[in-house]
């Protein structure tokens, strides 16, 4: 039985500019990492592989040189890497995203029963937490989004026991299995690549899928297929701020001042 | 006199079970990976000469009973050749005895090993007393090993006194003019004595004096004292350099990567392992021993040799050793939280008089934990990718890295254009404090005329603690990419204001075929003081200023007297030494990759060293180093001292003192 972790390779957004002309993003010399919240859901997979004796296989869509990122995931002791790169995937939003994804895992469920599908619960680049719910949809599996812990899976029954973290809440949820799960960091702490495994990974295979194998059709893909078009991307304007008295000389003047400020603003009560 | 065939057997099986002892204990070493020690074979036996038979090491510094200890060493090596001797004359009475040598030359030895024992006595009684009376601060010191031996030798003594003695008082000796001390116990305690009562007497002491000598030969390599066989040779193999230089690792799949088993480490290692006398002068210097934390460099090496005394055999044969290394949680196992609490202070290296290099085995064992384990503290795993992924501690954009410069006009770095690259460094570039480090230091430059540039965002870790962290394999593709670059941009001479960059890029650098002209900003200071470069007024408000050493610069490279110069020259006095100091200065708590981790057990090894400052009275300790400032800084917080005292690096006082 299969678990699938989709990852997705993203700028480092620290360091990512706008240009302040152009209003374009400044991608030359950025480097790529792997999402900071997909981290985690490959690491809730390796531990579902230790758990339950699963496989773990990693997909990710992106250009070819998302490879690099796909062989940090095989390092870490994923069991497979799929790398889905065509042209024809390139510009897709997330609704043209979650197809190809969903595509992919249905493919590789044709050959090893997917119980679990793992995402993270949000890229750090686009923020729109939709790829993992598209997927599910697409796939009709269960959803469990924003889950913090997974308590139990019973691959007999065929169901799952997750933690969901909600806003000032907790919510322990069971759904059937096969299930889509998107992770929050407080899941788990990953793990470190040894260096034999980094070895390893250098010389494994990344199985390459472009559209040839997977067979979509290509006006429900990509740009083409996407439902939303990116008109202009801009650095929002930033209402200039207020020094509120001088907290070098007079701190407490200072922070009186804040609280008013704060209290006005009907931000505290007090 | 004796029985020879009687005493030829006892011989015989004694001897053959010593060699049985030595080839058990020394064929182990075989397990050992290779490691040239055997290089500079002119320099090795210098200090062959040096530290073992002039006992440079035992001596050194404050040890006063080291002196103790070289008398006893000399006494030894007169009495060994004495105890041969009596051995053969044993085994041949017919053909050896020194009273056939040529008068001169037998009343001259006879003199020698008759004052020679007397010392030995005295140093041995010394020795215990101290143990009984001044006891050294850790408790095996005081067991029974140590009395047991000390003993052994004392009987050895008075039966050699006995024994002559009693030859005196029968008038067979003819030196007895020359033996002063036996010929005064024959003449205060032996005069009436029976002829036969004076020949039982010798006999016994025969007896007693080569039983004890044989027990005391097959007890060494059970003891302590096996440092007796080992230490001599030790100070052959001993490291050429200040502070021996971790090997690199070549990163083939198939290879293991640091030391997780016994038979990983290079068999100077494990000599090492046979060397140490116990004298715990290591442990009295570890600022992690002396916090109360579970490292204690002389149980790592003392569980380095029980593990290699359970597993070696198993391992020689083959078959899979039953003691872990690493966290077995019992003698002859070293503890993980042991392993993470090294400082590489070096301290323990600097004062073990047995030439043991406590520091590569530590690191040794993080590489084992990181690069084939993958366990260490949490608060590594951000570390480990920060450095990855964006070159530094703390992963802030590169860049960042120029924002100290603002509002300064600053030259990138340009062969040709620029001479010198002044490396920054990571604290220096992104620590709110250390900036105005790296602005004095740019201030003294552009003074002096030094004409230096940077690399800005381009500038990346030198990896410092990503080595002492055992983290090899990112340490080498950062360094494969960082000499790259540099060699790209033709740099040939560093200036750093980090004593960590300064070890990491002259010395660790060097082992990927790139000789940097790498100089630390003390020692730049001071150059540029003595070619009368810089122009100084003497600063006086500053007060009592504590100079405090930091080990990379001092016991890793030698920089004792440039910083301390500098100071002298720019406030017109010398700064105050705290107690420990020069080679014996007590780090700070942030090296070895200490900086990025919690320090969990124990008291704080920063407020140690601040306590230790504060009985000087300072006004302004003055620091070298971007993390002992850090550590000071916060030593001073903790104290509530912080209004009080100021800390400032030495590049501060000198750009205040400049006209
Ligand atoms: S290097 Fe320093 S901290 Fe490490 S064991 Fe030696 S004395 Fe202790
Ligand atoms: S390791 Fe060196 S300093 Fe430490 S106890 Fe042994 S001989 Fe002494």
């Amino acid at each position: 039985m299969l678990v699938v972790v989709c990852i997705k390779q993203v700028p480092d957004t620290t360091q990512v500019k706008i240009d302040p002309v152009t209003g374009n993003l400044i991608r030359e010399g950025v480097p790529f990492i792997m999402n900071p919240f997909d981290t985690h859901a490959l690491e809730e997979g390796l531990r579902l592989k230790g758990k339950y004796g699963l496989n773990v296989a990693v997909i990710s869509m992106g250009p070819p040189n998302t490879e690099i990122t796909l062989r940090k995931a095989l390092a870490l002791g994923v069991d497979n890497a799929v790398l889905l790169s065509d042209r024809a995937f390139g510009g897709a939003d997330t609704l043209a995203t979650s197809k190809v994804l969903a595509e992919a895992t249905r493919q590789l469920a044709q050959k090893e029963e997917v119980v679990i599908v793992l995402c993270g619960k949000q890229t750090i680049d686009g923020d729109t937490a939709q790829v993992g719910p598209g997927i599910a949809t697409r796939l009709g599996y269960s959803q469990l989004t924003l889950v913090e812990h997974i308590e139990n899976i019973d691959l007999q029954a065929k169901k799952i026991i997750a933690r969901r973290k909600l806003e000032g809440r907790d919510e322990v949820v069971e759904a059937s299995l096969p299930a889509m799960i998107s992770v929050v960091r407080e899941i788990n702490t990953p793990r470190y690549p040894t260096v034999p495994m980094r070895l390893m990974a250098e010389g494994a295979t990344v199985t390459l899928w472009d559209n040839k194998e997977m067979k979509l059709n290509e006006e429900t893909i990509g740009l083409k297929g996407s439902a939303t078009q990116v008109r202009k991307i801009f650095s929002p304007e930033r209402a200039v701020g207020e020094i509120l008295g001088d907290g070098a000389a007079n701190p407490d003047e200072a922070a009186n001042l804040l609280i008013d400020k704060l209290s006005e603003g009907g931000l505290i009560l007090i | 006199m004796t029985n020879s065939i009687l005493f030829l057997t006892i011989f015989l099986i004694s001897i053959s079970f010593f060699g049985w002892s030595c080839f058990r204990y020394f064929r182990l070493i075989t397990l050992g990976k290779a490691e040239n020690r055997f290089d500079h074979l002119g320099k090795r036996i210098r200090d062959l000469f040096l530290y073992s038979f002039a006992q440079r090491c035992s001596i050194s510094g404050s040890y006063r009973f080291g002196v103790n200890h070289a008398i006893l060493f000399w006494c030894f090596m007169i009495l060994l050749v004495a105890n041969t001797e009596f051995l053969l004359a044993g085994i041949f009475p017919d053909y050896i005895n020194l009273a056939n040598l040529p008068t001169g030359l037998y009343y001259t030895i006879a003199l020698i090993f008759d004052i020679a024992s007397l010392l030995a006595l005295l140093a041995v009684l010394t020795a215990a007393g101290r143990r009984l009376f001044f006891p050294p601060k850790y408790i095996e010191a005081r067991t029974r090993d140590a009395f047991f031996i000390l003993g052994m030798v004392a009987v050895l003594m008075l039966a050699f006194f006995g024994l002559h003695s009693s030859e005196i008082a029968q008038g067979s000796e003819r030196a007895a003019l020359y033996m002063p001390i036996s010929s005064f116990v024959a003449s205060s305690i032996l005069p009436g004595a029976s002829t036969e009562s004076l020949i039982s007497l010798a006999n016994i002491s025969w007896w007693i004096h080569a039983i004890v000598l044989l027990c005391f030969l097959n007890y060494l390599p059970y003891s302590k004292h096996m440092h007796i066989l080992t230490v001599i040779p030790n100070s052959f193999f001993k490291r050429l350099t200040r502070m021996s230089l971790q090997p690199r690792e070549e990163f083939n799949k198939g290879n293991v990567f640091g030391v997780g088993q016994v038979d990983q480490f290079t068999w100077k290692a494990l000599f090492d392992s046979y060397c140490c006398t116990e004298c715990g002068r290591c442990s009295d210097v570890c600022p992690a021993t002396s916090t109360n934390k579970p490292l204690n460099p002389r149980l790592v090496i003392h569980d380095i040799k029980e593990n290699l005394l359970t597993n070696g055999p198993m391992l020689i044969n083959k078959e899979q050793a039953k003691l872990p290394l690493i966290g077995g949680g019992q003698d002859g196992s070293i503890d993980e939280e042991v392993i993470w609490e090294c400082t590489t202070c070096g301290a323990c290296m600097e004062v073990c008089p047995a030439f043991i290099e406590h520091v590569p085995r530590i690191t040794d064992m993080r590489r084992d934990l990181v690069e084939m384990k993958a366990r260490f503290p949490q608060e590594l795993l951000n570390f480990f990718e920060n450095m990855e992924q964006r070159s530094n501690p703390w992963g802030i954009a590169p860049a960042e890295r120029t924002k100290w410069a603002a509002k300064i006009n600053v030259q990138p770095f340009e062969a040709g254009k620029t001479e010198c690259l002044f490396f920054v460094g990571c604290a220096g570039a992104y620590d709110a404090r250390s900036r105005h480090v790296t602005l004095a230091v740019t201030k003294i430059l552009d003074s002096a005329g030094v004409s230096w540039g940077i690399l800005g965002k381009d500038e990346p870790c030198c990896g410092d603690s990503l080595r002492r962290l055992g983290n090899e394999y990112v340490f080498d593709r950062m360094v494969k990419e960082n000499i790259e670059m540099f060699k790209e941009k033709g740099v040939r001479k560093v200036i750093t204001q980090c004593p960590h960059c300064y070890h990491t890029l002259k010395n660790d650098y060097r082992r990927y075929g790139i000789e940097l002209e790498v100089v630390h900003h003390t020692e730049l200071i001071n150059n540029l003081i003595k070619e009368g470069r810089l122009e100084l007024t003497q600063t006086r408000d500053l007060g009592n200023i504590a100079f405090h050493d930091s080990c990379y610069l001092g016991r890793y490279n030698n920089i004792y007297e440039a910083p301390r110069k500098a100071i002298a020259l720019a406030t017109n006095q010398a700064p105050v030494e705290m107690e420990r100091h020069h080679d014996r200065s007590f780090c700070c708590g942030a090296g070895g990759g200490r900086m990025w981790m919690e320090e969990k057990i124990g008291k704080h090894i920063n407020v140690l060293r601040i306590e230790e400052a504060m009985k000087e009275n300072p006004e302004t300790i003055c620091v070298c180093c971007p993390y002992c400032m850090t550590m000071f800084e916060d030593g001073l917080k903790d104290k509530g001292a912080d209004n009080r005292v100021k800390v400032l690096d030495l590049a501060e006082i000198i750009a205040k003192a400049i006209k």
